[in-house]
């Protein structure tokens, strides 16, 4: 009776403009092969692939090129028939240059997809299933690109008990993962089957934000009988795609700090690596392509499209039409995407968006405001999800008192949503000053 | 390959702001106040006005000053030194001599707030510093009271006011004892009526309660205040009144006289809401809260002055910073609400 004052939603977080209505009632379109595509050999959390070409070589479009490299690892997989250039250094969205297949796509070729070992949801073992998902070469698409099969594996010791379909899709601009919902409904169900059997789970939720009913009206009408899966709505509030919050938000269970989702019995999948999974698998594909939004101010064709994994941000920005007076580019959505300083950064299966703002925006919001001292308004305090007092982080940052800031502070449980800085009234760089200090504490606990 | 902007500009996330800002907060502040002043110079015509242009001024150009001083950009377009000014206007007798103002007003801003470190890092209100300081310097001139409503109030300039400086003070409008001195000395309750359109007198901005009121329940509805600390000072004066009235009602007031009279919404409102002296978390906010009010009631009660909300809340400021590292907020994952 207690639980009648909860709502399905987290503590804190915030409300910024959702800028979805641009992009969330376009459906998905396809896009045109690049004349070039760079596909990196890492674009996941873990090992980098082990590529299995050589230069000169003729590749069909989804046939293997890397293999996985061990279990943190997932198979890459040609986006294009055509040829292989090179295998160089290209540049990532870090600035730090990876290893990478430059592929030139044969213009006249009919481009059918290779067809592979198939994995049928019905005969195939929990192992098979979670085999297939790594050689399918599939990361979580939602923007971590953490190998979907490894966590798909309980720890030992632990169950499983609820499977959640995170279709949240908390970021503002991004709409990819609202059309996935809407024109891939069976391949999401589908995908759940598999994801099922993988992970033991009983029951499986799919969850969706308010603002996209449409989506979760879809799901609901078209959801298989048989299948133990339920479509909850929470209120919109950022940053409920955070598997933390949305976990919080629908079990009301608490995943300890430094902890996984497994600790409290949950395993969190995004929609659209559902649906993939669950278009993929029983043909035995591979990842060639992601849907991505292109949007924001800057862009004149706005719209979602399936891309080609490799496709440059160069040539995307060229076919979307981009603004002449672009000003700042960054890969998913305004609130956690990394700006891109280099255009010829290729899109990979972590990339959700492509925004685009011009100056007006950025003089906006962020544009090189006069910065005041902390005043303790404690709006970061109530905007932080994980309860953190960014306002004393932030204090001690600027001292460089690392060691207070991870054990009295929990520094490194912060996931860098940016929520602090986005309401911050003196315009402190918190959730800057955050991600320099925690790469400086890792680098310093490396030194020791 | 296109010709796309060869000048992109880096910037690390997020890429969006609620556009909130300290000066928009502060400005908001002052206009909340504005009422108030108005008010108090209604009631205490030419005196009043001249005491709060003389305490805003003074504080202004102080800070100004110790900036360039300091060879730092000035401080003032951040509008908290505006809002200092005018509250420590409001805490001052409308008849004070203006020198007396003026000195306050220096030491409000240059040791209660630049000493410190300036916005952001004041330890205290720097108004109920400045204050403190004229209290202790002026005891007598800070306890002279003009009547409110005198019919001359926009004819006459009081004879005290412009006082020579260091020079003894001439009173001589008619004096008047505060609510909580009558209260105190001759046991006499003023009516509620009196006490919330500011029908008595005593400071310049701290007799009508309900504007004060109006301008809490402004910026709380802008988010620019944290309503518990005003609630919870007035729930443990409330509440302690409420007790002791029933073991004396002959010794103790109503808690209604103790909420509307003398500095206590203008304190507990506009003084200890002061962001930066402070507690920043919900917990501690409330905790702060019941300090206040628990000082206040025993300094009116048991104290040798009538009224105990300035160092009520000074003596809480002090105590702000050991609250914060007290009360955390307890952080996601960890202790009783994990797993």
């Amino acid at each position: 009776m207690l639980n009648l004052a909860r709502k399905d939603s987290f503590a804190n977080g915030i409300h910024p403009p959702e800028m979805k209505d641009e992009t969330s009632h376009l459906a998905i379109r396809r896009f045109p092969f690049a004349p070039l595509l760079i596909v990196p050999l890492s674009q996941h959390l873990g090992k980098p692939a082990s590529s299995v070409v050589r230069a000169g070589q003729e590749v069909s479009r989804g046939q293997v090129i890397a293999e996985a490299d061990g279990f943190m690892s997932v198979a890459m997989h040609a986006p294009a028939s055509g040829i292989v250039k090179k295998i160089a250094l290209a540049p990532g969205i870090g600035g730090n240059m990876i290893e990478s297949v430059y592929i030139e796509p044969h213009p006249a070729s009919s481009q059918e997809v290779e067809g592979g070992e198939a994995c049928d949801v019905e005969s195939a073992t929990a192992d098979e299933i979670i085999a297939a998902i790594q050689s399918a070469g599939i990361v979580g698409l939602g923007g971590a690109a953490f190998p979907t099969h490894v966590k798909l594996k309980p720890p030992e010791g632990k169950t499983l008990d609820t499977l959640i379909i995170n279709g949240v899709e908390c970021e503002p601009y991004l709409t990819t993962d609202h059309r996935v919902m809407l024109e891939q409904t069976a391949d999401i169900f589908n995908g759940i089957r598999y994801l099922l059997k993988a992970t033991g789970a009983g029951e499986s939720i799919i969850a969706i934000e308010a603002n996209k009913s449409d989506a979760a009206k879809k799901l609901q009408d078209e959801c298989p009988a048989d299948l133990p899966v339920s479509i909850r709505v929470c209120p919109v509030k950022y940053p409920q795609g955070a598997e933390k919050m949305v976990i919080q938000s629908l079990l009301h269970r608490e995943i300890p700090s430094g902890g996984l989702p497994a600790d409290v019995g949950a395993i969190c999948v995004n929609v659209a690596t559902t649906a993939e999974i669950g278009r993929l698998l029983p043909r035995g594909h591979g990842i060639q392509e992601r849907v991505i939004t292109i949007g924001g101010p800057g862009i004149k064709r706005k719209g979602n499209y399936r891309i080609p994994i490799g496709t440059t941000v160069r040539f995307a920005l060229d076919e979307a039409g981009a603004a002449k007076d672009i000003a700042r580019v960054f890969l998913g959505g305004p609130m956690m995407g990394p700006s891109v300083s280099n255009l010829d950064i290729p899109i990979t299966k972590g990339t959700s968006g492509i925004t685009a703002f011009t100056q007006a925006q950025i003089d906006e919001a962020t544009g090189h405001k006069h910065i005041y001292p902390c005043i303790h308004c404690a709006r970061c305090v109530e905007a932080c999800p994980l309860f953190l007092n960014p306002s004393q982080l932030g204090i001690l940052a600027k001292n460089e008192e690392y060691d207070r800031m991870v054990g009295e502070f929990h520094l490194m449980d912060c996931f860098e949503c940016g929520a602090c800085s986005y309401v911050c009234p003196s315009h402190i760089p918190l959730v800057q000053y955050f991600r320099l200090s925690k790469k400086m504490v890792r680098k310093l606990s490396a030194a020791k | 390959m296109s010709k796309l902007s060869q000048y992109l500009e880096i910037g690390s996330s997020p890429h969006v702001s609620s556009g909130a800002s300290v000066d928009v907060i502060m400005r908001n502040v002052f206009v909340a106040l504005l009422p108030v002043c108005a008010f108090s110079i209604y009631a205490f015509g030419i005196a009043a006005a001249l005491v709060l242009a003389t305490a805003t001024l003074t504080c202004v150009v102080t800070e100004h000053v110790i900036c360039r001083l300091n060879n730092k950009p000035t401080t003032i377009g951040d509008w908290s030194v505006a809002i200092t000014g005018l509250l420590y206007g409001l805490t001052l007798p409308p008849d004070l001599p203006l020198w007396m103002v003026a000195i306050g007003a220096i030491f409000a801003v240059a040791v209660g707030k630049a000493l410190f470190g300036g916005l952001g890092c004041n330890a205290f209100n720097p108004a109920l510093v400045g204050r403190a300081f004229l209290q202790a310097a002026f005891p007598q001139a800070m306890t002279h009271w003009s009547l409110p409503l005198a019919a001359d109030r926009f004819t006459d300039i009081p004879g005290s006011v412009l006082a020579f400086p260091f020079a003894e003070p001439a009173y001589d409008a008619v004096t008047a004892a505060t609510p909580l001195a009558r209260m105190k000395f001759e046991a006499i309750q003023a009516e509620n009526s009196e006490l919330l359109w500011g029908m008595t007198s005593g400071s310049a901005g701290e007799t009508c309660a309900a504007l004060i009121f109006i301008g809490g329940v402004y910026l709380v509805a802008r988010n620019m205040m944290n309503w518990r600390i005003p609630v919870s000072i007035m729930l443990t004066v409330a509440l302690i009144t409420w007790v002791f009235m029933q073991i004396d009602p002959a010794v103790y007031p109503r808690p209604s006289f103790m909420l509307f009279s003398g500095g206590l919404m203008l304190g507990a409102v506009f003084m200890a809401t002061d962001m930066v002296a402070s507690p920043i978390t919900n917990a501690g906010c409330w905790l702060y809260g019941f300090l206040i009010g628990g000082l206040v009631v025993v300094i009116r009660f048991w104290g040798g002055m009538p009224e105990g909300v300035m160092y009520a809340i000074l003596l809480a400021n002090a105590v702000s910073p050991h609250i914060d590292s007290l009360i955390q907020p307890r952080v996601f994952g960890t202790g009783k609400g994990a797993g």
